[in-house]
């Protein structure tokens, strides 16, 4: 377990500073848009994979600080690694906002988001980004 | 003036509710004991439909329902009950209106003339209704600070082709009031009508329909401190006998026959298919009886009076952003510099304050006031300067630290 200090450290750096947004206009990126039906939580998110392997995500739009640093976070996590080895992620992480038993291990940073899941109305902001990056995965999977 | 002390003692949500400081009212208000009673009351004492049986609590019931027509009317100054049609609530309203003018009232090439002010249920039915009749949706300019600008409006009828003005009584994100009258006057004088949503007026300003002289006006229940699922749609009496319902059904038509003729009743009754939600309009009167009780001057002045204490108050803290500085009728927009909307309404949640955070339903309008989402303070009777100023020293502490831990 990370400490509330360290979460919050983790938060604001990717909120306020974020390492993978921005504006993808690269024609071989694929993208996809994921708003919120119920906030302003509006999201694009874009991906470049080869053989397999994810080799760039960014994303671009408005996002809470949940929104922001949830997909900023997986966005570094997921660089470099295989489908498989993204899927493993992305599940264990649906599972653990879902407070169902996962894969710490796996999450590195993620793991600010543990107790995500004790704020339903706040949820949906934690996935916004990460469903995009599932239905990316799908697209060039199908 | 009233007691909101005394006020308070109403309205059960508040007794049940000691620490929940409710500042949303303009998504829906609070209701008095006498509304939730009057619902009661229906179920426990004389649950029976309207207009259908011959036998006591059946006649008492439709004579309730069809009082309340009596009520509204004068609670808005209208003079005859049957320009009062039940609706399902404002959306329903705002639709039916839209719907007759795209159907028969509106034809190519007219102008259906309105702002980037409206609510979602007050702009997309005239989406359609343009595209229906082949007509143009044009938008008034407004000022730099969304205010009304009545030079600039009358200017938009030099072009000749306005046929309906459509307009809130006060916007449900900047708690403008518009001058109805002025509008209305202007309107008619080159030929056009008026249709007007009262969703957020009817609640918190006086109004005479008669006086304002408007075509339509629509409005909801349960921002009036009445239960869900009821609503009006005043008009006046040889435009509603013009409309087509929107939906078929009983107790709208007076006689069918198998070629196909239907016989409508007249107005209001030919609007009003399948059984209403009773319950909803038994408990609108009381709502209505409650704020006329009130007085509507009084429920308007401290509307304002409240309104104008919370933007002082806001004023002075640095950490602040007012977008309707000017608002009269209950409702402040507002951001906290470098905190996105969301996060500092969950954050207030945590501190047992609610309000609404994101676009309120009314998209267009972060064209103009140039932020995509903010947060909103709606006020009613029943809020005290007390909840404001311990909101106002929760505002004060609020850094984005606190609003990230709120979910950690």
């Amino acid at each position: 377990m990370m400490d509330r200090e360290f979460k919050r450290i983790i938060l604001l750096d990717h909120y306020n500073n974020p390492n993978n947004k921005k504006l993808v206009e690269d024609e071989r990126y694929k993208s996809v848009h994921n708003a919120s039906e119920s906030c302003i939580d509006d999201l694009t998110v874009y991906m470049l994979a080869q053989d397999g392997v994810i080799k760039d995500l960014q994303f671009s739009g408005i996002g809470c600080t949940i929104s922001t640093a949830s997909t900023d976070i997986m966005c570094d996590l997921l660089k470099n690694k295989t489908f498989d080895e993204a899927r493993n992620i992305l599940a264990n992480y649906s599972n653990m906002v879902a407070d169902k038993p996962f894969d710490e291990d796996v999450l590195e940073e993620a793991n600010a988001f543990d107790t995500l899941y004790q704020q339903a109305n706040r949820i949906k902001c934690g996935t916004i980004g990460i469903h995009a990056i599932e239905e990316l995965i799908d697209e060039y999977t199908k | 003036m009233f007691d909101v002390n005394e006020v308070r003692k109403d309205f059960p949500m508040i007794q049940n509710n000691k620490d929940l400081i409710y500042f949303d009212s303009g998504a829906t208000s609070f209701k008095p004991k006498c509304v939730i009673d009057a619902v009661m009351d229906y179920y426990t004492l004389y649950n029976s439909n309207i207009h259908r049986g011959d036998y006591d609590i059946s006649v008492k019931v439709s004579k309730e329902y069809d009082d309340t027509r009596k009520t509204i009317a004068r609670f808005i100054g209208a003079d005859d009950p049957r320009c009062i049609v039940f609706t399902s609530g404002s959306t329903s309203a705002l639709n039916l209106v839209a719907y007759n003018f795209g159907n028969s009232f509106l034809k190519q090439g007219d102008v259906i003339l309105t702002s980037q002010v409206e609510h979602a249920s007050n702009i997309l039915p005239w989406f359609k209704a343009a595209e229906k009749a082949k007509a143009k949706i044009e938008y008034v300019p407004l000022n730099a600070d969304a205010t009304f600008d009545l030079k600039k409006y009358e200017d938009c009828f030099a072009q000749g082709n306005i046929k309906v003005v459509v307009l809130p009584h006060v916007s449900n994100v900047m708690g403008y009031i518009y001058p109805v009258k002025k509008i209305a006057e202007i309107a008619h004088a080159h030929g056009a009508l008026v249709s007007i949503d009262g969703a957020q007026g009817v609640p918190h300003v006086k109004v005479d329909v008669k006086d304002l002289d408007i075509d339509f006006l629509s409005f909801s229940s349960h921002k009036m401190l009445g239960p869900a699922g009821a609503g009006v749609l005043y008009g006046k009496y040889d435009l509603l006998d013009r409309m087509e319902p929107l939906m078929y059904g009983g107790d709208s038509n007076a006689r069918f026959y198998n070629d196909g003729t239907i016989i409508l009743k007249g107005v209001p009754e030919k609007f009003e298919s399948g059984t209403p939600c009773i319950e909803g309009v038994l408990g609108m009167n009381e709502a209505a009886r409650y704020l006329m009780d009130l007085g509507m001057e009084n429920v308007e002045e401290y509307g304002r009076y409240l309104t104008r204490y919370f933007i002082e108050k806001l004023e002075k803290l640095d950490n602040v952003e007012i977008y309707n500085p000017r608002s009269e009728a209950g409702i402040v927009s507002f951001n906290l510099k470098g905190i996105f909307a969301q996060d500092a309404a969950s954050y207030f949640n945590k501190c047992g304050v609610a309000l609404r955070s994101g676009t309120h339903c009314a998209k267009l309008i972060h064209n103009i006031i140039n932020v995509t989402e903010s947060l909103r303070a709606t006020f009613n009777v029943y809020n005290t300067t007390e909840e404001i100023d311990r909101f106002v020293e929760i505002i004060r502490d609020t850094t984005i630290e606190k609003c990230v831990d709120s979910i950690l």
